[in-house]
């Protein structure tokens, strides 16, 4: 295949970036995207006229669909044409012989630009840390009757909980919203007995960083849900929408009940 | 205020925009109701249009309900805006190539335009009919006679047969049933009621209200541009 490649390259976080143009040729159909991007890298290496060489710089790990590292906005949409995967399960025959492929990287204000197509995604840590969580010692494991859970609930927790945390609900979002990623972190606790303990202060304190941190507001569009590769359903933002609703008007209740065991 | 507004956290924003929102789907509903017998859809809908005015503009409850109508819309259209200012500001640097994510409504995207297009929408409206009954402005002249400023009917049909104004009304209000078209399902997702059933029922409802609200009151001028 043959392809004609924009890419975004940008120094650092305070330069100022562009799109370089990069033509590539003998593309095979079965190769991946990110191998594909391998193989432009390494031609820039071996190209003797740039010099000194500088790579393409863009985050990735597991290769398998599993860590959220990831993230390119290819064509109009965050890790490309397919729908319920990530950029390194994308594969090069979605594209055609002589296509040009435009890559960006995620925009967002709470997700600034570290290096050409990768972002920092610390925004993501912030949240998790202000409430994703389970404040108990787990120990060891429970017998498996000891804590019942309803298999309905435990499967939309387990649905909820496959969000990876790559932020393409962000990208895809035309508020650069985290609405969907905060949901799902929200529901995949507040569903199961161990989460509920803590679900209002969680929820708010969540709702809270995430306003702080400068993200857009919801407004309901789903793009979220038509890009996450995890396929999050906007569901969960409903919940998180009810959560939030409840925990407020027992806020009063959290107040008084803070005052300690004797 | 404005500064407690702005406070207010982003699910907050939501369900009061949702909240008024559906409070101004149901008023449209009414409106619409009473427009309608401005067209000869019953033999005596010239006495039925005006007792429904009298009881529009005389009734103690429907005065209370006209402060919250009003308060309802305010709070609606400075969130709208608020919001609006907040997303722009969360992606600085835009995309080279536009988004093309599948997303519910393709109107979603324009809720801003559209809510400004209901505004202006709004201000001729008033100009025409509610400053009129307050005395604060002149009655529509035309070929009819308004007797007083209780008159809509006379008012209506003195606008409707200027066919810039019904033209100009028809595609206002194409901006209102896009507006619509997103803003209903919108609505109950903020609020939380997102249900496998339920749902696309909703949003069937939203549809069908959507297109009876938009072509009920495109209907009006429509007749007269017909007629």
């Amino acid at each position: 295949m043959k392809l004609t490649l924009k890419i975004w390259r940008q120094e650092n976080a305070k330069a100022k970036g562009r799109f370089e143009t990069y033509k590539l040729d003998h593309i095979s159909p079965d190769c991946s995207f990110l191998e594909m991007l391998d193989i432009l890298n390494e031609q820039l290496v071996n190209d003797p006229i740039q010099l000194p060489v500088d790579t393409i710089a863009f985050d990735h790990d597991c290769r398998e669909g599993i860590c959220g590292m990831c993230s390119l906005y290819i064509n109009g949409r965050p890790h490309g044409p397919e729908q319920g995967t990530t950029v390194c399960q994308l594969h090069m025959r979605r594209f055609n012989d002589g296509d040009t492929i435009t890559i960006e990287p995620w925009r967002a204000g709470p997700f600034p630009v570290i290096k050409d197509l990768m972002v920092d995604r610390h925004a993501f840590d912030k949240i998790i840390q202000a409430g994703g969580f389970t404040s108990v010692s787990t120990g060891g494991v429970p017998d498996a009757n000891a804590i019942p859970v309803r298999k309905e609930d435990a499967d939309l927790a387990m649905d909820a909980a496959a969000c990876i945390g790559c932020g393409a609900c962000v990208a895809s979002c035309k508020n650069a919203s985290a609405m969907l990623f905060v949901a799902a972190k929200v529901s995949q606790l507040a569903l199961l007995p161990q989460g509920k303990v803590e679900a209002r202060e969680r929820v708010h304190a969540m709702v809270a960083k995430m306003d702080e941190l400068g993200f857009g507001n919801c407004t309901n569009t789903y793009a979220c849900e038509a890009e996450c590769p995890k396929n999050i359903s906007v569901e969960n933002i409903a919940r998180m929408n009810r959560e939030y609703f409840s925990a407020s008007l027992t806020k009063a209740e959290r107040k008084q009940s803070s005052g300690g065991v004797g | 205020m404005s500064k407690t507004v702005v406070k207010l956290s982003s699910l907050s924003k939501k369900y009061l925009m949702a909240f008024a929102g559906l409070f101004l789907v149901s008023f449209l509903l009414v409106h619409l109701g009473i427009n309608l017998f401005i067209l000869p859809i019953a033999p005596d809908h010239e006495a039925i249009f005006g007792e429904a005015v009298h009881f529009m503009t005389t009734n103690p409850l429907i005065k209370i309900m006209e402060v919250v109508l009003f308060g309802g819309f305010i709070l609606h259209a400075v969130l709208g805006v608020i919001l609006q200012l907040q997303n722009w500001k969360a992606r600085p640097v835009g995309y080279a190539v536009a988004q093309k994510s599948k997303v519910y409504s393709p109107f979603s995207r324009y809720m801003i335009h559209t809510g400004i297009i209901i505004f202006i929408f709004l201000a001729i409206h008033f100009m025409n009919f509610y400053f009129v009954k307050l005395g604060w402005s002149v009655a529509p002249e035309g070929a009819h006679t308004v007797n007083g400023n209780h008159d809509f009917y006379h008012m209506a049909l003195n606008l409707f047969s200027n066919p810039f104004y019904s033209v100009l009304y028809i595609v206002l209000i194409l901006g209102l049933g896009f507006h619509l078209h997103h803003a209903f399902q919108s609505a109950f997702q903020s609020l939380g009621i997102n249900h496998p059933t339920y749902t696309p029922v909703i949003q069937a409802i939203g549809t069908v209200y959507t297109v009876v609200v938009t072509l009920g009151f495109m209907s009006i001028p429509l007749y007269f541009l017909l007629a």
